[in-house]
């Protein structure tokens, strides 16, 4: 309730705002609400927004399964974590922009090229989250599982999982975020068809209401997968926490 | 299971680049069936060998023999459940072989009938701890290891998990290592007594116990409790009161 409360203002700040800028620099809610749907009935928007995400889940679960196995790595073998810092130092500073150009320079303008640039921006954040997480498993539950001569893998299930569940989330939850900033880059610069694509058109013309046509589907999306995907992990991921009264 | 343990030496390095002795050389064995009791002041060095004869600490010198094959069971000094699991699932975890009716059976002489599908963090300490005795349990071990099972619980409780216990372990052939600061647990319990020193830790005083655990009257154990030797400063024997949790 309350957050359909908190849309319906902001509709009614953008529309008055549109009213006093004017059509050209800010179109009102219903003249984007139009090129949405003639958009969506041509099939433009569906393509370009399905293009869009099936880069962003590839680029995600790449990042995602590469960057918690190198953390995990990292947080539990002294070694591994002085041989990786300084990349992950580097990768961590390393401009986004940086990374996508040099992908395409060296790896074509090819879809390949555009995930992995994606992958690449998100991993480090994955790393250091996961690594901070492995830092802080409980070292008395380890000892337990080994005196208890639990094999590895249902020690890693049942021990070290659920411990590093929270730094996943966390990790997932921020990392997605990051891609769906960076995939629109990746796509203005280099991608044929895509959100990103669609709105560097958009700019080029100066068409504002196509622009955010395609920019708030594009967060609708962001919201709907960030409401039934993410949110429900974290919320099973600690469900046997005592809950705050 | 026989159980020889032989440390003749355990240092700590300090973070001052000095080292300090933790253990002196300590030399005892334990044989199947046998109840053995660690008693010594806080912070003489107990935990360090316990983590030694349990293969968590490989960095000492000597050697602890146990056949390789020999399963453990172990109630830590905190219950050490996984909080992210259910009663019975940390039970099961710890013990996958363990049969519906052998867990059934260890629920009920612990009275956690109807905690089974409590997470660890519904509980009280007294019942976690019941929780980490029928896990020990519950994989049937050849060596069970006790660290202070009984600190700072009250007195009836501990009594009736003390009894437990001793049920428990006359119920199969398992080589039992309790440490405890209880004077009064230790000659309820225990089969051989060794007293520590103070840090770094050798055993003072190896006290056998000729007198079957079942047959040992509260007369029995007055007297066995006068004739120990006189325990280290500061030791206040077998008051609950006196009980430290270290």
């Amino acid at each position: 309730m309350l957050r359909l409360l908190s849309f319906a203002l902001f509709l009614a700040i953008w529309w008055i705002a549109a009213l006093f800028v004017g059509g050209a620099k800010l179109p009102s809610p219903p003249a984007v609400l139009q090129v949405m749907i003639a958009e969506a009935s041509s099939g433009a928007l569906f393509l370009h927004l399905g293009a869009t995400l099936a880069r962003v889940i590839l680029a995600f679960v790449l990042a995602m399964s590469l960057g918690s196995a190198i953390g995990y790595l990292m947080g539990r073998v002294k070694l591994a974590d002085r041989l990786g810092d300084p990349w992950l130092i580097l990768l961590l500073n390393l401009p986004a922009l940086v990374v996508i150009v040099l992908a395409y320079i060296w790896a074509g303008l090819t879809e390949a090229a555009a995930i992995a640039a994606i992958a690449i921006n998100k991993l480090p954040t994955a790393i250091v989250t996961l690594r901070e997480g492995t830092r802080a498993l409980d070292r008395s539950l380890d000892e337990m599982a080994s005196v208890f001569a639990m094999p590895r893998w249902r020690a890693f299930r049942h021990v070290v999982l659920p411990q590093l569940a929270p730094y996943i989330a966390a990790s997932a939850r921020s990392g997605l975020s990051l891609v769906w900033k960076i995939v629109l880059v990746a796509e203005l610069l280099g991608r044929p068809n895509g959100v990103g694509f669609e709105i560097g058109i958009a700019f080029q013309l100066f068409d504002t209401p196509r622009l955010l046509a395609y920019s708030l589907t594009f967060a609708a999306v962001v919201l709907v997968i960030e409401m039934a995907l993410v949110q429900p992990f974290e919320a099973r991921a600690t469900r046997w926490r005592p809950r705050a009264a | 299971m026989r159980l020889e343990v032989e440390i003749t030496g355990k240092t700590f390095r300090n973070t001052a680049g000095g080292t300090q002795d933790v253990l002196a050389p300590v030399k005892f064995a334990l044989q199947s069936g046998e109840v053995g009791v660690l008693i010594g002041p806080s912070g003489c060095g107990k935990s360090t060998m316990l983590r030694i004869i349990l293969g968590l600490d490989r960095d000492f010198e000597g050697r602890v023999s146990r056949p390789a094959e020999a399963r453990i069971g172990m109630v830590f000094q905190e219950p050490r459940l996984l909080p992210w699991r259910s009663v019975e699932q940390n039970v099961r975890l710890a013990a996958p072989d363990v049969t519906d009716a052998k867990l059934a059976e260890l629920f009920r002489i612990l009275e956690l009938e109807q905690h089974r599908s409590h997470f660890p963090g519904e509980l009280s300490l007294g019942l976690a701890r019941r929780v980490a005795l029928a896990r020990a349990f519950a994989v049937e071990p050849d060596i069970l290891v006790l660290d202070e099972p009984l600190a700072s619980l009250d007195d009836a409780l501990a009594g009736r998990l003390r009894d437990e216990i001793a049920a428990l372990v006359a119920s199969r052939p398992v080589t039992t290592l309790l440490v405890t600061h209880s004077l009064d647990d230790a000659v309820r319990l225990g089969d051989r007594l060794f007293f520590l020193s103070p840090r770094p830790a050798r055993i003072l005083a190896e006290v056998p116990i000729g007198i079957p655990r079942e047959a040992r009257s509260d007369a029995a154990i007055a007297a066995i409790k006068g004739g120990l030797p006189r325990r280290a400063p500061g030791e206040q024997g077998g008051e609950r009161a006196g009980r430290d949790v270290s």
